[in-house]
C-alpha cells in the first residue's frame, strides 16, 4: 500500500489546503503584477490616443502668444458653430448624406454578392476577395482621374451637373468601402448557418428577396454595422476624390481650405467633427442594438 | 394508393453516384424512415424531395403532382433540420408563424395557428422567447411546429434528434411520433440510428452506397434481413464461420461442433457464415432439438439490469456476444469459465457476402464490448 492511500481521508484535504495556502501568495503576486502591467499598457494606449486630442483642444482655445494674443476661450468654436456665414454644418451634412448613400449602395451590392458566393459559389470566393481588395492597390487619385476621363465627356458626360458628380462620388466611395464592407459581411455570414437558414425559409415558401431581407439581413446586423462604421469614417475623412469631383462641397476639402486660411478654427472643427462622427457611430450602434445573439441553435 | 412516389430517382455529383435508382411509394399518413450509414445517400434523397437538390434522373410525385422540377418554396413540403435552423432574429412565435406570413395569411389566423401549434409542442408560454433562450430539445420542437404550421403535404425530418442528448432524444422521438399520428401527415425521416428508425416508422428503407438495400416494416427489417448489409447494420449480430456438413438436413460445423440451420442452400463442404441475434442466445443446455455451442467466457460486462457476456467458441472459431438479466442472487460469470449456450436452428441466418458481414459484425461486437 502506498503512503498516500494509507492516509486518513481528511489528510489529503488538509494537504491540498496547505498547498493552496503556500501557493496563494505567489499566485496573488503574479496576478497583481499582471494587473499592474495591464494598467501600464492601458495608460500608454490612452496617452497615445488622447494626448493629440488634448493638444488639439488646447490649441483650439487659442494660443496666448499666438497671432491673436488673447486669453484661451471657446470663440473659435463659436466662429465655426454659431457664425451664420460658417458652412460647417452644411458641409458636414453633405458628407453625412454622401456617407449614407454610400452605405446603402455598398450594402445593396455586397450583401447579396457575399451571400450568393457563400451559398452557391464558394469556389469563386478568392476571386471576389481579390476584387474587393483593389481599392488598396489603386490609389484614389488614379480612381478619380479614371472617373473624370470617362464621365467628363461624351458619351457618358455626367460631371457637368452636381447630381452627376455626387453620383460618381458615391460610386467611388462605394468602391473604396468594398474591402471593409465585404470582410465585415463575410465574417457575419460565417457566423450563421446560412445554408440551413436559407433552406428553412425556402421550405416555408419564402423567395429570394424575402430570404435576404427578412432572414439574412437581420442576422448579420452587427456585421453590417461594423461595415457601416468604417464606410462612414472613410467618407467623412476622404479628401482626394471629393475635391476633384465636388470641389469643397464636402467636409474634408472644407476642412483643408479652412486650414489654409485660419489658425485655430481647423483644430476646433477637427474636434467637433471627431465628436459628431463618434455620435453618429453611437447612433448607428443604438439603432442596431439587440442584434448580438446570432448563434443558430445548439447543434453547431 | 401512393401519396409520395419516387420513381427511378438518381443523383450524381460529377462521376460520383450519390443515389441510384431509388424507388419508393409511401401512402398518405405513412411514416417512412431512411436508415443507413453516413454517405449512403439518405439525406441527398430527402433533399431531392425537399427540392434542395435536383435529381439527375427520375421523378418525384406528391399527391399526383409531379414536383421534380419545382423550386423548394413551391412544393409545400415542411422540413426539420438537424441544426434546428430557427431564425435567430425572430421569437418563437415569429418563427412558427413565418411560413404563414410568407403566404400572406391574416394576422389573427397566424396568431391562432401559432397558439395551436405551441400548445401541440407543449411550449405555449415560450412564444416571446428567442431561440437562444431555449434548450436544444425545445428548439427542435419549435422547428417542428414551424414546419407543421404551413400544413405541408409531406414532412421531412433530417436527423432531427442527433444533436440532442439521449434522454431528450427518446422523449422527443415519442413526441414526434405522437404528433405525426395525431395529424396524419406523410413523413420521411432520415436517421443513422436504427433504434430511432425501428421505433418510429411504419416502414424503413435501409440504404447503402446510394442504393436501397431493403424496404420493409421494422419487424421485417430486423427479423428477416434480405442482404448481408441489412443484417449487419440493423441490430447487433454475431457471426460465426461454419462449414456445411449436410445441406439437406441443415447440418453445419462450427469449429468441430455441430449445429443445425434451416434452408441451407450451399453445397456440402463449403464455407458459410452463420449470423445470430444476441437476444436468441441463452446460457445453458436448452431444450431437445436446440443448437448448442460450448466455449469459454472471454469477457463479462456488468451493465446494471443486464450482464453482457462474450464467449469464445472453441479455439479461434469466432465469438458470441449475448446478454443475460442481472440476478443479485447469482455471482457474475468469470472470465475463462466454460459455458454452453443454446439457440434454435430457425434463428440461424445464413448470409451472403459473408466476408463483409463478418468484418462489420465483428467490429460492431468489439465496439459494443
Amino acid at each position: 500500500m502506498t503512503q498516500a492511500s494509507g492516509r486518513a481521508p481528511g489528510a489529503l484535504d488538509s494537504t491540498i489546503r496547505e498547498a493552496t495556502r503556500t501557493a496563494t501568495p505567489a499566485s496573488a503576486e503574479t496576478r497583481r503584477r499582471g494587473a499592474l502591467w495591464a494598467w501600464v499598457v492601458f495608460g500608454l494606449g490612452f496617452i497615445y490616443f488622447f494626448l493629440p486630442l488634448v493638444a488639439t483642444f488646447e490649441f483650439s482655445l487659442g494660443h496666448p502668444t499666438g497671432p491673436v494674443g488673447a486669453e484661451p476661450s471657446l470663440r473659435y468654436y463659436e466662429n465655426v458653430l454659431i457664425d451664420p456665414k460658417s458652412p460647417f454644418f452644411e458641409r458636414l451634412a453633405y458628407s453625412f448624406g454622401v456617407a449614407i448613400a454610400t452605405i446603402i449602395l455598398s450594402i445593396t451590392i455586397i450583401v447579396p454578392t457575399a451571400y450568393w458566393v457563400r451559398l452557391k459559389m464558394p469556389q469563386i470566393r478568392p476571386i471576389i476577395e481579390f476584387i474587393t481588395l483593389m481599392p488598396f492597390v489603386i490609389p484614389p487619385v488614379v480612381l478619380v482621374f479614371g472617373l473624370i476621363r470617362t464621365f467628363a465627356g461624351p458619351p457618358f458626360q455626367i460631371t457637368d451637373t452636381e447630381l452627376g458628380s455626387v453620383t460618381l462620388l458615391v460610386a467611388a466611395y462605394t468602391i473604396l468601402s468594398f474591402p471593409y464592407m465585404y470582410r465585415a459581411v463575410d465574417t457575419g455570414l460565417r457566423a450563421i448557418d446560412i445554408q440551413s437558414l436559407t433552406e428553412a425559409a425556402q421550405s416555408l415558401g419564402a423567395g429570394w428577396p424575402r430570404i435576404i431581407v427578412g432572414v439574412i439581413f437581420p442576422n448579420i446586423r452587427v456585421a453590417l454595422l461594423a461595415g457601416a462604421f468604417l464606410t462612414l469614417a472613410i467618407v467623412i475623412g476622404e479628401y482626394t476624390i471629393a475635391s476633384f469631383l465636388l470641389s469643397n462641397k464636402t467636409f474634408a476639402p472644407y476642412l483643408s481650405l479652412l486650414g489654409q486660411n485660419r489658425a485655430f478654427e481647423p483644430a476646433a472643427v477637427s474636434l467637433i467633427s471627431f465628436g459628431l462622427t463618434w455620435m453618429a457611430m453611437g447612433a448607428i450602434a443604438f439603432i442596431g442594438r439587440g442584434g448580438q445573439r446570432v448563434e443558430v441553435g445548439g447543434a453547431r | 394508393m401512393s401519396f409520395l412516389t419516387l420513381t427511378g430517382v438518381q443523383k450524381t455529383f460529377g462521376a460520383f453516384v450519390a443515389v441510384e435508382d431509388f424507388n419508393l411509394e409511401a401512402a398518405r399518413g405513412e411514416f417512412v424512415s431512411f436508415l443507413g450509414p453516413s454517405g449512403c445517400g439518405k439525406t441527398t434523397t430527402l433533399r431531392m424531395i425537399a427540392g434542395f437538390e435536383r435529381p439527375t434522373a427520375g421523378t418525384i410525385v406528391v399527391n399526383d403532382e409531379d414536383i421534380t422540377h419545382r423550386s423548394p418554396n413551391q412544393r409545400n413540403v415542411g422540413m426539420v433540420f438537424q441544426s434546428y435552423a430557427l431564425f435567430p432574429n425572430m421569437t418563437v412565435a415569429d418563427n412558427v408563424g413565418f411560413g404563414l406570413k410568407v403566404r400572406k395569411e391574416p394576422k389573427d389566423r397566424i396568431a391562432k395557428r401559432v397558439g395551436e401549434l405551441l400548445e401541440l409542442i407543449h411550449l405555449p408560454d415560450r412564444a416571446a422567447r428567442y431561440p437562444y433562450q431555449l434548450s436544444g430539445g425545445q428548439q427542435q420542437r419549435v422547428a417542428l411546429a414551424r414546419a407543421l404550421a404551413i400544413e405541408p403535404q409531406v414532412l421531412l425530418l433530417d436527423e432531427p434528434l442527433s444533436a440532442l442528448d439521449a434522454k431528450i432524444r427518446v422523449a422527443l422521438r415519442n413526441e414526434i411520433r405522437a404528433i405525426q399520428r395525431q395529424l396524419g401527415i406523410t413523413t420521411v425521416y432520415v436517421t443513422h440510428d436504427q433504434e430511432e428508425a425501428l421505433s418510429l416508422s411504419d416502414r424503413v428503407v435501409v440504404m447503402s452506397d446510394g442504393r436501397i438495400e431493403q424496404t420493409g416494416t421494422p419487424f421485417e427489417i430486423y427479423n428477416f434481413p434480405t442482404t448481408a448489409f441489412v443484417a449487419s447494420f440493423v441490430g447487433t449480430l454475431n457471426v460465426l464461420p461454419a462449414r456445411v456438413v449436410d445441406a439437406s438436413s441443415g447440418r453445419l460445423s462450427v469449429g468441430g461442433q455441430e449445429i443445425r440451420a434451416v434452408g441451407v442452400k450451399a453445397s456440402n463442404g463449403s464455407e458459410v457464415t452463420v449470423a445470430l441475434r444476441p437476444e436468441i442466445v441463452t446460457m445453458g443446455d436448452g431444450d431437445d432439438g436446440a443448437n448448442r455451442l460450448a466455449g469459454t467466457i472471454a469477457d463479462v460486462t456488468f451493465l446494471g439490469s443486464i450482464v453482457r457476456i462474450r464467449m469464445e467458441v472453441g479455439e479461434g472459431h469466432g465469438r458470441l456476444s449475448f446478454d443475460t438479466f442481472n440476478d443479485p442472487n447469482q455471482a457474475l460469470p468469470t472470465i475463462g469459465e466454460a459455458i454452453t449456450v443454446t439457440f434454435p436452428p430457425e434463428a440461424c441466418l445464413l448470409l451472403a457476402g459473408a466476408a463483409e458481414v463478418a468484418a462489420a459484425a465483428t467490429a460492431a461486437v468489439d465496439v459494443e464490448a
